[in-house]
């Protein structure tokens, strides 16, 4: 069985976001990429998976749409402990684009489980995943919080409102996963970083695919007006302002 | 032409989310000189169903193949993009939880319709259709173009007002295809929560901290939320210690929420924190450290020891609730 990690790279999640001039950008100085939370999350249940015998895992590929520059956050898959690499040599202009090139080169390589982060913390669209698996025709699991193997099969653990559910699909699917997939994120050694520089990185060339939709401009959220402070002897008063001012109890 | 709602329920009930979304679309087709039609999948009551229309839905569709009680994302996705294709639907909003998240993708793929994932407003344009997102987990909001005759938004939760209206919808069953040898979701398991106010879907949320202290001090916290009628919550710290549940985890990579009221107690509020809170209508900071970041998102902030201030804030609700 075959597992591969879709991953895309973000702004480190303590980032300030500043626009760029124009707004029709994020101004990308000084930003340090990362690996998306939720991909990094489920590379490391792929990796525990492929590590644990019992499962049948036997390869954990990570894909990766985007250009050379983003070469770094693929080593930092493969010095995870990922075995090689694909590289969709595009500039990701939306999810769809996206997905239909990552769909595209699934197409040439066959895996067993596809395992996508549930959102990106840069655009927060939620859609890859799904997209892809709609793109094959193949089942998807959504909000999966546990992926576990039983006999050489494999069970999904999804979020439902007010509850769990375990529930099994036929091979290949995507999972979608979430918070809980995996415990902490895996962390680079050494030897995987000295190792990850003679892995293989497949690169593809990108279909042609216009995408459905465009960023055209960002914008600050709205700026907050500065707090109230409450005398701590006094917290009754926080009543009366949530009550009567905010109305918010 | 039409706006083509999809409201999910739980155990044949719908939710303020569902009417939320109802009231969205009908908001939608007005920009549009469009009706209504929302979706119901699953076993609903007409008495159920009906209540759709008292938020705006004109026309009321209701699929209740038996096969159709387990979310197959393949399966609902072609029921869904059967009636949009009958409805002639140039808009379909669903909501941006759980669900939304499975089902917009595939049917994005499906209709070749351009996805506004996570919407907290009304469009900003119907021509060229521009949708306001969020971005960079609350940071940037993006002005989105959608350049497909068919656009899917998402709505997230708790971001539009319900508008009543009255109601003179038509119900009617969904005239679409099902076919079992397609259906692959098998459940094995069940593990429902019961009884407890869902952390997505309260009003309001009592949240502690790594300034709790200890999973010993959650008590006072825990008979705030309950006085309250509010979910308990906490920041990733704690449940990384394994003080409170994963689920109860709010942030960046855990759950995120926009209730009307949030109160914060022993959160610093780092940005991973914020960007899962962000959208609360109204943030309450209770905090030793008085330069502690969450006071800058907050709207009203207590400096001081929250073993002491809890109890005090209790007695006071209480006497309010008299």
């Amino acid at each position: 069985m075959k597992i591969l990690v879709c991953i895309s790279n973000v702004p480190d999640t303590t980032t300030k976001i500043k626009i760029a001039e124009g707004n029709a950008s994020i101004d990308t100085a000084g930003i340090q990429w990362v690996i998306n939370p939720w991909d990094e999350l489920s590379l490391t249940r792929a990796l525990e998976l492929r590590d644990d015998q019992s499962t049948g895992v036997k390869s954990v590929t990570v894909a990766h749409v985007g250009p050379v520059s983003s070469e770094p956050t693929i080593r930092k898959a493969l010095a995870i402990g990922a075995d090689e690499a694909i590289r969709i040599n595009g500039e990701s202009s939306d999810a769809y684009y996206v997905a239909a090139q990552l769909a595209e080169a699934l197409k040439k390589e066959q895996f067993d489980i596809i395992m996508c982060g549930i959102e990106s913390s840069d655009y927060n669209g939620s859609v890859v995943g799904g997209m892809i698996a709609e793109f094959l025709a193949i089942p998807s699991v959504s909000a999966v919080s546990a992926i576990n193997f039983e006999n050489g099969n494999p069970s999904l653990t999804r979020d439902i409102d007010g509850g769990k559910e375990v529930v099994e699909v036929p091979a290949p699917f995507v999972a979608i996963v979430q918070k809980g997939i995996a415990k902490e994120p895996r962390i680079a050694a050494m030897r995987g970083i000295m190792l990850a520089r003679s892995k293989p990185v497949k690169v593809f060339e990108p279909v042609t695919v216009e995408p459905l939709t465009q960023i055209e401009s960002f914008e600050k959220p709205a700026p907050h007006p500065a707090c109230k402070f409450i005398d701590a002897a006094n917290p009754g008063l926080l009543l009366d302002l949530l009550r009567n001012e905010a109305k918010v109890i | 032409m039409s706006v083509l709602v999809y409201t999910e329920n739980w155990d044949g009930k719908f939710k303020k989310l569902s009417f939320e979304l109802v009231s969205y679309a009908s908001a939608v087709a007005k920009m549009i000189n469009t009706s209504v039609t929302a979706l119901s999948i699953g076993k609903v009551g007409n008495e159920e169903l009906k209540k759709l229309g008292g938020f705006g839905a004109q026309k009321i569709l209701s699929a209740d193949n038996d096969l159709l009680s387990v979310l197959d994302n393949q399966t609902y996705t072609s029921v869904i993009a059967e009636v949009a294709k009958k409805e002639n639907a140039s808009v379909i909003i669903i909501s941006n939880n759980n669900t939304g998240k499975a089902l917009a993708p595939r049917l994005s793929v499906r209709l070749k319709a351009g996805v506004g994932s996570g919407v907290s407003r009304l469009p900003l344009s119907t021509n060229p259709f521009t949708v306001y997102k969020r971005t960079y987990s609350g940071n940037a909001f993006a002005h989105l173009v959608i350049k497909t005759d068919v656009r899917i938004l998402t709505l997230a939760q708790n971001s539009f007002d319900l508008t009543e209206t009255s109601n003179n919808a038509s119900i009617e069953k969904a005239d679409v295809s099902i076919d079992a040898s397609k259906f692959k979701t098998k459940v094995r398991d069940v593990k429902k929560q019961d009884g407890k106010i869902l952390l997505t879907d309260a009003d309001i949320v009592v949240s502690g901290g790594r300034g709790m202290k200890s999973p010993d001090n959650w008590g006072p916290l825990v008979d705030l939320a309950g006085i309250l009628g509010a979910a308990t919550a906490c920041s990733r710290p704690v449940s990384d210690e394994g003080w409170r549940s994963h689920e109860e985890h709010t942030g960046q990579t855990g759950k995120i929420i926009a209730p009307n009221l949030y109160i914060a107690v022993g959160i610093s509020g780092a940005t991973q924190h914020l960007a899962g809170v962000s959208s609360s209508k109204c943030i309450v900071a209770i905090n030793i450290d008085k330069d502690a970041p969450i006071f800058e998102a907050a709207q009203y902030g207590i400096v001081g020891d929250a073993m002491k201030i809890l109890p005090q804030l209790i007695t006071a609700v209480k006497e309010i609730k008299k």
